[in-house]
């Protein structure tokens, strides 16, 4: 141990310089999780003989090894659970070995396991999934591994547990580490090491087992003391700097506090205060006492800027050269943790480093079963659910997808009214990116048009009588869209018959090739990625099937516009039904040339009960329902 | 690359940040001891070259060392910041102490309702404090802010989730928060850090000789004329220092020669019993920790 002051001084060089390891446990209940902890700590020294002396009575008294000592009661926490006999939440236990310090967080596996899971994961650079060793991968298996595929945790250790009660057959061991390593590839789990153990025994947990000779991997102790932590990847991206608080203790000093969360920063940097976009320089780098030259990731710093540019918290402070992006809409995956259900439409506080917004998710896109890791239809998220959605937010903020940067990419929402955390969200990509930097222009198909838009292109084919509301609804709904930033086109009967059909009659052939060529146009229209309106009165079922049969399925939306003759005719804006009754107008539909409703319309507006506004809103809801305004990733 | 030391460091200030920029009314709870002082420390980082922008409050038992009210006048001098002191005025009037009103009773009213008291008085809505996670098994779960209802109870199964490093702040009238920048420390960063930093600690952690009396196994100096001696006891001048602190009549000392900080970080290093074995009031009973969390003890 240490002698003198000198030794002590190195000693402690030695213990600041340790680098951090966070990791996370997860496994079912009873395959050993806590027993395995519970040894980790025991084997790293991490206990005093006070707590030593507690755990050899509690053992005796309610352990489950008889006289051995049961490692797993080191984790018990709270009395509830004693009670119970479970543990129900989140808990960080701490140990340093010569080499390194650990943070475990360790998260029980019952109802809430989701949301415990995530939240551990969150923090957390490595985990280590239990398996069992006489029951192989389970569902939970597949959950836990995608849970920290999707918050990010690249690297994950197999502990093959209970190997004791398997004969220590190393046949045992392949084969469920083939089977999990099939997995893995699945989830895009890059590095996966898979290591045999017997955690109440001890084997490979911090030395070789005897037991085992066939294992030449390393154990698990010495394992997680060499791998690399993750966190620092941060290191070689570009500044990112979110400013927590503005500091102005006098009238000349003006800084910004807050955490580098990646790359770097010197005095005479140009950055980019965002999502403003103003530019100025560093001036200084102030920390307690002196000023800094520089500054790295994971740095809590005071910056001050050579001009007076208008930031403040909630802002990020970038590298100019390469900034972050910033965007009010995004595709992110949510978590939900609410004891309510999120539903579409209803706006949260949201979270993101350290700026807030209203957030709305519109839509909810699909949730993913997480059993069987499918996309599954979904109306709402309940606790524990996982959904893909897209999210609208009041303001624009600066934000970087969460594969790259965990703290520009999490975030997490909040209830406006009981102010619980109610999600956890991981921000995907922008939509409607207003220039698409990477788009390669090589074959620019009708995939290539509606991506550039962020929006599937389709068909909204209004029918109805003369006067039902088909071009005011076309119009509002047209207005809508446009105001949310689609690319779209309306083609009107009357106004085509001005130019392209101006050849063209009322004659029963002349409507057929009427509409004829305007489905041929429509089709060119959603070639080119528009969502393309489409409102003709078309009373025939022939001709609209026609026109359906032009497009791929589920492009044409047919909307009948369902307005009763009498009412029509009592409105009469253009005053033809007059005329018609007057005999001066031939061929006009519902007087004296048929409508055929359609029989199985997509969607069915009724204009006698809501108003044109009201109706194009619901026409917005479905669409975004069926997800034509975003392009699936 | 960061030092687990520097890691620790900017995380704690961070939390800082984050609570004094979500909530209204913050206030640093300031007990004189080692983890105190070391949250003095982070805060007057987190916010140089401003002082930080909230007071220091200590919840005063007046069966405090006198080492200790030496260095708060100190400290709240040298930080400039405002320091509140408040004293439980009921356990004045009853003139509450652990001879004869036991240890139990003695830290519930001056340090459970004393608080409640003075957090409710100054209405303050949270509270920094520096709990760290490897005391005791049940702070193990508590999270870094740690959301109280109206009468400051602790709901340990209505916790926020906490994520990444988002705090949620929200709040309603009348509810607060406790802080925990310190969460993540164990006693030996703690150590290590008030060694790196160089910070002054109350000399009460170095050992010197003492007026102590050996009582139910523990060792209690007798800091002033105010402790009712029992028969037979005598005190006797031993080298004797502390790892933590509180009211000296209910706080063990443990035999020492450590007289430097390094000294007493060898000594830590080597450590054989945890920190809280030294508390008299932990020792009341299995889960007690938690019991008096939910009442609202510190
Ligand atoms: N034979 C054997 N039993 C084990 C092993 N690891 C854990 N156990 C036992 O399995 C049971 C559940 O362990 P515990 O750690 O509480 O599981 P947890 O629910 O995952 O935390 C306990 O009775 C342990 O003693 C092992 O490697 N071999």
């Amino acid at each position: 141990m240490v002698a003198t002051a000198e030794d002590l001084n190195a000693y402690l060089a030695r213990q600041d310089a340790k680098s951090l390891l966070r990791f996370l446990t997860c496994g079912s209940v009873d395959d050993g999780k806590s027993t395995l902890i519970g040894r980790l700590l025991y084997e790293a020294q991490a206990l005093y003989d006070d707590q030593l002396a507690g755990l050899a009575d509690e053992s005796r008294r309610d352990g489950t090894r008889g006289e051995e000592l049961d490692y797993a009661l080191l984790l018990d926490g709270l009395a509830a659970e004693r009670e119970q006999g479970i543990t129900i939440d989140v808990a960080y236990r701490f140990f340093s070995t010569e080499k390194r310090k650990f943070i475990v967080a360790d998260t029980p596996g019952h109802e809430q396991y989701t949301r415990n899971m995530v939240t551990g994961a969150s923090t957390a650079d490595l985990a280590i999934i239990l398996v069992d060793a006489r029951k192989g991968l389970l569902p939970q298996t597949r959950r836990h591994s995608y849970i920290a595929s999707l918050l990010g945790i690249r690297e994950v250790v197999l502990a093959v547990n209970k190997m004791d009660l398997a004969d220590y057959d190393e046949a045992v061991f392949s084969a469920i580490r083939d089977d999990y390593l099939a997995l893995a590839a699945q989830l895009e789990l890059p590095n996966v090491t898979a290591i045999p153990l017997s955690a109440v025994n001890g084997d490979n947990v911090v030395a070789k087992s005897t037991a085992m000779p066939w294992f030449s991997g390393t154990p698990l102790l010495p394992f997680l003391e060499t791998v690399a932590p993750g966190s620092d990847g941060n290191a070689e991206q570009p500044f990112r700097f979110p400013v927590q608080w503005v500091n102005r203790p006098s009238r000349d000093f003006r800084g910004y506090t807050g955490t580098v969360v990646s790359g770097h920063v010197k005095v005479g940097d140009t950055v980019r205060a965002q999502p403003s976009g103003r530019e100025t320089t560093v001036e200084r780098i102030v920390s307690w006492h002196e000023d800094l030259s520089s500054a790295e990731v994971g740095q809590s710093i005071t910056l001050t800027l050579a001009d007076e540019v208008d930031i403040s918290r909630g802002d990020v402070i970038s590298a100019a050269a390469d900034p972050a992006e910033v965007a009010d809409q995004f595709e992110a995956t949510l978590v939900w943790m609410g004891e309510k259900p999120m539903l579409p439409g209803r706006s949260y506080r949201l979270k993101l480093a350290t700026s807030e917004a209203m957030a709305t998710v519109k839509p909810l896109k699909h949730r993913i079963d997480i059993n069987s890791l499918q996309n599954a239809p979904a109306r709402r998220l309940d606790m524990n659910d996982i959904g893909v959605v897209n999210l609208e937010l009041d303001r624009r903020v600066a934000f970087e997808p969460y594969a790259g940067n965990r703290d520009l990419g999490g975030f997490v929402l909040i209830d406006r009214i009981t102010n619980a955390t109610v999600a956890a969200g991981m921000l995907q990509f922008a939509l409607r990116r207003s220039q698409n930097v990477h788009w390669q222009a090589l074959d620019i198909d009708k995939k290539a048009h509606s991506s550039i838009k962020d929006q599937r292109p389709c068909a909204l084919w209004f029918t109805g009588l003369s006067g039902s509301g088909k071009s005011t609804i076309a119009n509002a709904l047209q207005r809508r869209l446009h105001s949310l930033g689609h690319h779209t086109y309306l083609l009107d009967g009357d106004n085509v018959r001005h130019g392209l059909n101006k050849d063209l009659g009322f004659t029963d052939a002349d409507r057929v090739e009427n509409i004829r060529r305007v489905a041929e146009v429509g089709k060119l229209m959603v070639d080119a990625g528009l969502i393309t309106l489409i409102s003709f009165i078309s009373p025939f079922r022939s001709e609209r099937h026609m026109a359906r049969a032009l497009f791929e399925d589920g492009e044409f939306l047919e909307i009948y516009v369902n307005t009763p003759l009498a009412v029509a005719e009592e409105r009469d804006v253009k005053g033809l039904y007059a005329k018609a009754r007057r005999g001066e107008l031939k061929n006009f539909t519902g007087i004296d040339s048929p409508y055929e409703p359609p029989r199985n319309p997509d969607i069915v507006i009724d204009t006698v009960e809501q108003s044109a506004d009201a109706a194009a809103e619901k026409l917005l809801a479905e669409l975004s329902a069926r997800g034509m305004l975003a392009i699936d990733s | 690359m960061l030092t687990h030391l520097d890691r620790l460091e900017a995380e704690s200030i961070h939390i800082f940040r984050e609570v004094v920029a979500g909530v209204k009314k913050p206030v640093l709870l300031y007990s004189v001891g080692k983890d105190s002082t070391v949250m003095l420390h982070l805060a007057r980082k987190a916010f140089y070259p401003a002082p930080p922008p909230f007071p220091m409050m200590h919840i005063d038992s007046t069966w405090e060392f006198r080492d200790m009210y030496a260095m708060r006048a100190r400290m709240a001098e040298e930080s400039g910041m405002e320091l509140i002191v408040h004293s439980n005025p009921d356990a004045i009037a009853e003139n509450v102490n652990p001879f004869t009103h036991g240890s139990e009773v003695h830290s519930h009213m001056w340090g459970t309702t004393g608080l409640k008291q003075a957090l409710a008085k100054h209405q303050f809505d949270a509270a920094f404090g520096g709990g760290r996670r490897d005391e005791e098994k049940a702070r193990a779960k508590e999270r870094i802010l740690s959301f109280r209802n109206e009468q400051q109870r602790w709901d340990p199964k209505a916790q926020r989730p906490e994520l990444w490093s988002l705090y949620n702040t929200a709040k309603r009238a009348g509810e607060s928060f406790r802080a925990f920048p310190l969460s993540n420390w164990t006693e030996q960063d703690i150590w290590q850090y008030i060694y790196r930093e160089q910070i002054p600690i109350v000399p009460l952690y170095l050992a010197a000789e003492r007026p102590v009396v050996e009582r139910d196994g523990t060792l209690i100096v007798v800091d002033d004329d105010r402790m009712p001696l029992r028969d037979g006891e005598q005190p006797e001048m031993r080298s004797v220092r502390f790892r933590t602190l509180g009211c000296y009549p209910l706080t063990g000392a443990t035999e020492s020669q450590a007289t430097t900080l390094e000294a007493v970080i060898q000594e830590t290093l080597l450590a054989v019993s945890s920190e809280r074995q030294g508390r008299v009031i932990d020792r009341d009973g299995g889960a007690s920790m938690e019991k008096k969390k939910q009442e609202g003890y510190f």
